[in-house]
């Protein structure tokens, strides 16, 4: 089992440097960029794929946490508070002779103050998951359907705050977002000279938060989620306190969203509504249900290789269609990717019968 | 000794008085069986007893403590463990990962450990997975710990449920209509497993319409009749007491 594991992770590495080279023998490395786009979607779709394939719990409001995460580092990087420090703004002097805010200076070469984004990354990371917290108390009581309206709804409520508030840019959103520095040397930006090392980052955050999660599912608390999923009074009187495990899972892939929007916002260098949009939820469940429901591999795969055909144009005007046709197909015929796992099984089964 | 002390239960619904002040003893080491015709309250007692539904008013108590009200999985914690009428296997598990899961007491690790993989849960794991095959052996059906357990057959699964059951090392074993859907044969095993699980020390606490199974293995008998106590005591008691006669042949 555990050998399977890291041969599994040493190929998908092997992979990314594959493609990173290949790229650079064949001269095309401007496709790094819609890689990395890509991969910071992935990072959310196998957090969604935790959720919903692992816990069985359907949420349709991810869009949402992946807005908060992006949203919420934007506006702090972006937000200059020099006015606000001159005007004698005791908690932006606070801030500022801790070494919380950065100088920069806008694009017109007017001096700003902007909260530096190791602090915004973190405060998008905690705000996403105090909300996902206090939703997923009163949400996650519900079940299959109501669920799935109840998240949707936290989708929209989420997409008309963006779109009205002029914080948040309304319609234009944010823009002008500055690079991420994480570490001296690695900035997560747009720059073309930087494409490769963005290429990296990008890679190591999405293997190490799938390795994370491969970790948790092969665990007692995978087994609980799985068990839970299956067959609910029966997890619970298992003593597994089922209200709880649900919730945190729901915390957790709402952070994977967060993380995914924070750093997508950086590099991209900035996020409009759209990313909040009720289209882009449901083309993360397409995808985690495509990839097979519970399969963060299945996931994974799908994730890249749907999410790079997308951002390449390569559906034209049809990309929200081709993945609600996708998730329509799916529910028809796999729902909940079972078809696929007892056809699978069933075909393991005669292979073995055969041969004995 | 009294584990399982089962005090003046009352359970409505809507009109029907479905257990109507209920009360009896369930003594340490016993097999205890709680019979009577459908309809009789049987399975609403069991599922007031396993927190599956709140009862209007009454009292249980385990080992001297109240669990009335508690919530299922915090009744597991107190040492009661459970099996279900329609066998409750999780899909898409294996017969040993099942029982890991009836395991989930006796372990620790929570979202960062198992998260990080560290040592102590790589340990833990190990030792709950050999825990695990010693019930599957314990049960008989170690030769299946590798196969889906919804794949197998009802016998063999109602094995593997006693087995995740058995996990959390339980004082006290409800089982909810333990031959439901059982052959002859199958029933003659899954009696011989039931007493087997009382050679280690387990009380057990079932609820059946299989009267062979009930009079074969228990050692104290709970007749209900229309959500009312109407007899207990032995088996050769029970079966010539003329009310139940009553009930169960009629006039």
């Amino acid at each position: 089992m555990g050998a399977k594991k890291i041969t599994g992770i040493a190929l998908l590495v092997v992979f990314v440097v594959a493609v990173q080279i290949a790229t650079q023998l064949t001269g095309t490395s401007y496709y790094l960029t819609q890689l990395t786009m890509t991969m910071y979607s992935c990072l959310l779709i196998i957090g969604l794929c935790l959720v919903m394939g692992y816990a069985g719990q359907v949420s349709l409001g991810h869009a949402g946490f992946f807005a908060i995460g992006g949203y919420t580092s934007a506006s702090l990087t972006t937000t200059n508070l020099l006015p606000a420090l001159e005007g004698g703004s005791s908690w932006v002097s606070m801030l500022n002779s801790m070494g919380l805010l950065t100088a920069g200076s806008s694009m017109f070469g007017e001096p700003l103050l902007t909260v530096h984004p190791w602090l915004a990354c973190l405060l998008a990371i905690t705000i996403t998951a105090l909300i996902a917290f206090l939703v997923g108390i009163p949400v996650l009581k519900l079940k299959g359907h109501y669920l799935a309206m109840a998240t949707l709804g936290f989708g929209i409520i989420i997409f008309r705050i963006v779109l009205a508030m002029e914080f948040f840019g309304e319609a234009d959103g944010i823009s002008d977002v500055p690079g991420f520095t994480l570490l001296p040397g690695l900035t997560v930006n747009g720059d073309i000279d930087n494409r490769v090392v963005n290429y990296y980052i990008a890679a190591a955050v999405l293997v190490t938060g799938f390795v994370l999660l491969l970790n948790l599912i092969d665990s007692r608390v995978g087994r609980a989620l799985r068990a839970i999923h299956g067959a609910e009074d029966a997890a619970d009187s298992m003593g597994i306190n089922t209200a709880r495990y649900k919730l945190y899972t729901f915390v957790i892939s709402a952070v994977f969203a967060a993380v995914a929007g924070v750093l997508l916002t950086h590099y991209t260098g900035g996020i409009s509504p759209s990313d909040a949009g009720v289209m882009k939820s449901v083309r993360y469940v397409a995808i985690v249900a495509i990839g097979g429901m519970a399969s963060l591999w299945g996931a994974l795969t799908m994730g890249g290789i749907l999410n790079f055909l997308s951002l390449r144009g390569f559906f034209g005007s049809y990309d929200d269609a081709v993945f609600g046709t996708i998730l329509i197909i799916i529910m028809l015929f796999a729902p909940e990717g079972v078809l696929r796992l007892t056809l699978w099984s069933k075909f393991k089964r005669q292979k073995k019968e055969k041969g004995s | 000794m009294t584990l399982l002390k089962v005090d003046g239960l009352n359970k409505h619904f809507g009109g029907l008085h479905a257990v109507n002040s209920v009360s009896f003893d369930v003594k340490k080491g016993d097999i205890k069986a709680v019979i009577g015709p459908n309809g009789a309250g049987k399975t609403t007692l069991f599922n007031l007893i396993c927190g599956g539904l709140d009862a209007d008013s009454g009292a249980v108590e385990f080992d001297s403590q109240p669990i009335l009200g508690l919530k299922p999985y915090q009744i597991a914690a107190t040492g009661i463990s459970r099996t279900f009428q329609n066998i409750k296997m999780f899909p898409g598990m294996t017969a040993l990962e099942n029982v890991m899961v009836g395991l989930h007491t006796k372990s620790r690790a929570g979202f960062w450990a198992a998260m990080l993989h560290l040592p102590s849960t790589r340990t833990e794991e190990k030792t709950i997975r050999a825990r695990a095959y010693a019930l599957l052996e314990l049960l008989e059906i170690a030769q299946f710990a590798d196969v889906e357990a919804s794949s197998l057959a009802f016998g063999q699964q109602r094995a593997i449920e006693f087995a995740r059951a058995l996990a959390s090392d339980p004082t006290l074993l409800l089982l909810d209509e333990p031959a439901a859907g059982l052959n002859i044969y199958e029933t003659a095993e899954v009696a011989r497993l039931i007493t087997k699980i009382q050679q280690q020390g387990i009380t057990v606490l079932l609820v059946e319409h299989d009267m062979s199974l009930v009079m074969d293995i228990s050692d104290e008998i709970v007749v209900l009749s229309c959500g009312q106590h109407i007899a207990e005591g032995t088996p050769s008691e029970i079966q010539h007491n003329e009310e139940v006669i009553q009930i169960y042949l009629g006039e």
